[in-house]
């Protein structure tokens, strides 16, 4: 379903991502884990069209994409961003917010798509004319995915999508993600920096480090712990040191 | 009991429809702009010049161009509640249709400079760039010029009135109002929110109409009411000039640049016209103040 | 004891009357590292920041004992609150980005601290400054010393902070969300760096985290708080026995990376948890 091949992005002199390839299959979900700088998140915003300068191949569903997009491509590929506080427009209401897209493609039904997204992700319709503001975190991050889901995407971009939550709210979105996943067939790119979430929601995982992918694997492998490289090492022992103090 | 009816319907905590909702934040927009008692004391000035202006004709006691010379000059009196000018007329009847040329001239400059400022300072926000450096070196180009200059320049070049009046502070008072919504643009363009409109295949000229500029607009309300004054004074200077409003038409502005030279003698002249343009400015401020904080859905 | 609070109550006017976020919190912290941990809006940085008398003016605190090694919070003058914040006890935020001058040099903002509680010449303190930088193990203190506030990393920026709260050599550390926005790599290491400089100096620390596991690990004693209460209150080590329903699922919906589940556990939240 996603191809990238040899993504390369510059930030004026310094190369944020350096020849990173992978691929991911229609209903599957990959992750890309990784720290601050690494460029995980850098090839999440490429392959949503937000960057216009990079080099390399990127496909969805076989069809090559360049740096700018048709108005079809955002039907396909939706995305859901990290702080669900920055995300949603202060000044309109989920309503206004949930309605763009469907304006946008000239979409019939907007009232019942509405209707059926906010259902979709267990928001009450209560909650369709009130701001941002006036939402809770998960709240907030469910009024994101449904915006994403509106455009009935066969591709989800997931940008740290619970890095902001709480850890009991960050279980029902985690939840949430997996059933809509299963139900509707959705492909996933999970981005985190946070190796139990992504190995939890995903079969396969790269680990991102200086801009380069130098693991590939899958989550079984990295929870037995087979894993080569040490940066990769070094991020599971910290994960689960902290996972043995709870037990 | 239709009141109490659309009260409980517009304040429904579960609105059924958009409309509702719309009428909703509309009239709570209303409420809490009631609750603010500078506000609505700006508002009612402002309402009650309008309202005096426009009934001008009905209450005015004389015809505002009728010259009495052998009454020029006079103080208060039952007959003229405002005395007279250098030429007699009535001060009261010049100050009642003076607010239709005045209060006209102020409104059409901001209808056409906020849009204009607006327009221009968010063009250059989002898309940045050439765009953005053409689109800045214009307004430095016209900021370079003090105001009444450039406008004196512009209505010489047109033919001296109030409609010439009216475009040229337009034209040389847009940019200020798009530097401020650059400013408001940049700090937004790179916001999630926006990144997040983008995905849904929105055109940029949709983004910038519809995402862009409401977020602009509270703080361009109150910059369009704080220089309101400066507007009216930028008017009556150039009617001063005889390059705004032709006599015998009466201005406000131009009625103290006509009185300026009896002012020590013949202080009402002046004082009269002046203390309309200082209500008028300071009802502007107080309601654009509290139109800012009820405009952020957050405040409420 | 190094802080000693009874019964914290703090609440904040709303339209609709008052709005108690804190409610009835009790602690005692002496040479020790305790950790609060909560979600949220549970009360517990409000309860540090009543501590240094830090909350907004509106803030309506009430406590039948709220003391800092001896000295009254509730009754002290400004002057007595500003010889203990910061030469007392040390307060360390989230994200150092926003709390470092950046018109200054690392060096400088170091040394500016230092002589503030010290006194001393510029040299002395420059001295101390790059002594303090060494403390908190940064390799090269000269080059960083330097250096401007953007040129550096996060947790460097965090090292730097905590370098200067050490400057008047205080007895109590209190560190709200310090690692939150920093990567797990450099997380670990700058809570180890924390829990070294406490034993070390035999400081108090107070952790304030959302995470229940990381705080744990670096805590003698861990407090559970919910909705303004304190709801368990357990030794670091006893975690996994933890009795409160509350505690359990807070631990349970995390995702584990030993132990593959199909679904995660959702926290159900009890009514009767606000109001024992």
């Amino acid at each position: 379903m996603i191809d990238v091949e040899n993504l390369r992005v510059r930030f004026g002199s310094r190369e944020a991502v350096k020849g990173v390839s992978f691929s991911v299959g229609q209903g599957d979900c990959f992750g890309v884990v990784g720290e601050s700088g690494s460029g995980k998140s850098t090839i999440l915003r490429v392959l949503a069209g937000l960057y216009d300068d990079w080099s390399g191949k990127v496909a969805f569903g076989g069809e090559a994409v360049g740096p700018r997009r048709q108005r079809a491509f955002f039907r396909k590929v939706q995305m859901v961003f990290q702080d669900p506080y920055g995300s949603l427009h202060p000044r309109q209401t989920i309503d206004r917010i949930l309605s763009e897209l469907p304006l946008v493609h000239g979409m019939d039904d907007i009232d019942g798509r509405i209707l059926r997204a906010l259902d979709a992700v267990a928001l009450p319709r209560a909650a369709r004319f009130r701001f941002p503001h006036q939402l809770s975190g998960g709240q907030r991050q469910r009024v994101a995915i449904a915006r994403a889901l509106i455009a009935e995407p066969e591709v989800l971009l997931l940008d740290e999508p619970t890095s902001a939550l709480d850890v009991s709210v960050q279980a029902e979105i985690l939840n949430l993600l997996a059933d809509l996943r299963r139900e509707r067939g959705l492909t996933y790119l999970l981005v985190s920096h946070n190796l139990a979430v992504v190995a939890h929601l995903c079969s396969h995982v790269g680990v991102m480090y200086g801009g380069e992918m130098v693991e590939l694997t899958d989550a079984a492998t990295l929870r037995e712990g087979r894993v080569s490289h040490p940066h990769t090492q070094e991020l599971r022992r910290l994960s689960v040191e902290l996972e043995e103090t709870g037990n | 009991m239709i009141l109490s009816n659309f009260r409980s319907w517009a304040l429904d905590e579960a609105p059924a429809s958009r409309s509702q909702a719309t009428w909703g934040s509309a009239y709570r927009v209303w409420l809490s702009l009631r609750r603010n008692p500078l506000s609505m004391i700006g508002l009612a000035i402002i309402l009650a010049f309008v309202a005096l202006s426009l009934a001008a004709p009905l209450l005015a006691p004389y015809d505002p161009a009728a010259q009495d010379l052998g009454n020029r000059l006079a103080a208060s009196s039952g007959a003229h509640w405002f005395g007279t000018d250098e030429l007699g007329r009535d001060v009261l009847s010049r100050l009642l249709y003076g607010g239709r040329v005045t209060l006209g001239m102020v409104v059409a400059v901001v209808v056409l400079v906020a849009p204009i400022g607006l327009g221009i300072g968010c063009i250059a926000g989002y898309f940045g760039g050439a765009v953005d450096t053409a689109l800045m070196r214009l307004t430095d180009i016209f900021l370079a010029f003090p105001r009444l200059i450039l406008a004196l320049a512009f209505v010489a070049a047109m033919k001296p009135g109030v409609e010439s009046a009216i475009l040229a502070i337009a034209l040389t008072a847009w940019p200020p109002y798009a530097r401020l919504a650059r400013a408001e643009t940049l700090t937004v363009r790179g916001s999630d929110f926006i990144a997040a409109c983008r995905l849904t295949g929105a055109s940029p000229w949709r983004i910038i109409l519809r995402h862009v500029m409401p977020l602009c607009t509270p703080s361009l309300i109150v910059r369009v009411t704080l220089d309101m004054s400066s507007i009216i004074i930028t008017a009556a200077s150039l009617g001063f000039l005889g390059m705004g409003a032709q006599p015998p038409s009466p201005e406000w502005g131009a009625m103290i640049a006509t009185a300026k030279r009896f002012i020590f003698d013949q202080w009402w002249v002046a004082t009269v016209p002046g203390i309309a343009i200082f209500l008028v400015s300071l009802a502007f401020n107080f309601l654009g103040d509290g139109l800012r904080d009820v405009l952020d859905p957050k405040g409420r | 004891m190094l802080a000693e609070i009874d019964n914290l109550r703090i609440s904040f006017p709303t339209p609709s009357g008052f709005y108690e976020a804190v409610r009835g919190v009790s602690l005692k912290l002496g040479q020790e590292k305790l950790g609060i941990v909560g979600e949220s809006g549970s009360g517990k940085s409000l309860t540090a920041r009543a501590l240094m008398r830090l909350l907004p003016s509106q803030a309506r605190i009430e406590a039948d004992t709220l003391r800092f090694d001896g000295i009254d919070i509730l009754s002290a003058s400004e002057q007595q609150m500003r010889a203990v914040r910061g030469k007392r006890a040390g307060f360390i935020l989230q994200d150092p980005k926003y709390s470092l001058n950046p018109v200054k040099s690392i060096g400088a903002l170091v040394a500016e601290v230092w002589r503030l509680h010290k006194g001393g010449s510029r040299r002395e303190a420059m001295e101390a400054a790059i002594n303090l930088l060494e403390q908190v193990k940064i390799r090269d203190p000269h080059r960083v010393a330097k250096s401007y506030p953007h040129e550096i990393s996060g947790g460097m920026g965090q090292r730097v902070m905590i370098a200067m709260m050490l400057a008047p050599d205080p007895e109590m550390l209190i560190a709200d969300e310090p690692t939150s926005a920093l990567d797990a790599t450099v997380q670990a290491e700058i809570l180890r760096l924390i829990e070294e400089l406490v034993s070390e100096r035999g400081m108090g620390l107070l952790l304030i985290s959302h995470d229940l596991p990381l705080v744990s690990h670096f805590c003698d004693r861990v407090m559970v708080m919910y909705a303004g209460r304190v709801v368990e209150e357990l030794a670091a080590s006893e975690l996994s026995s933890a009795h409160h329903p509350y505690t359990r699922g807070l631990l349970d919906c995390i995702p584990s990376l030993s132990r593959p589940q199909e679904r995660l556990s959702v926290l159900n939240r009890d009514p009767a948890w606000a109001n024992p």
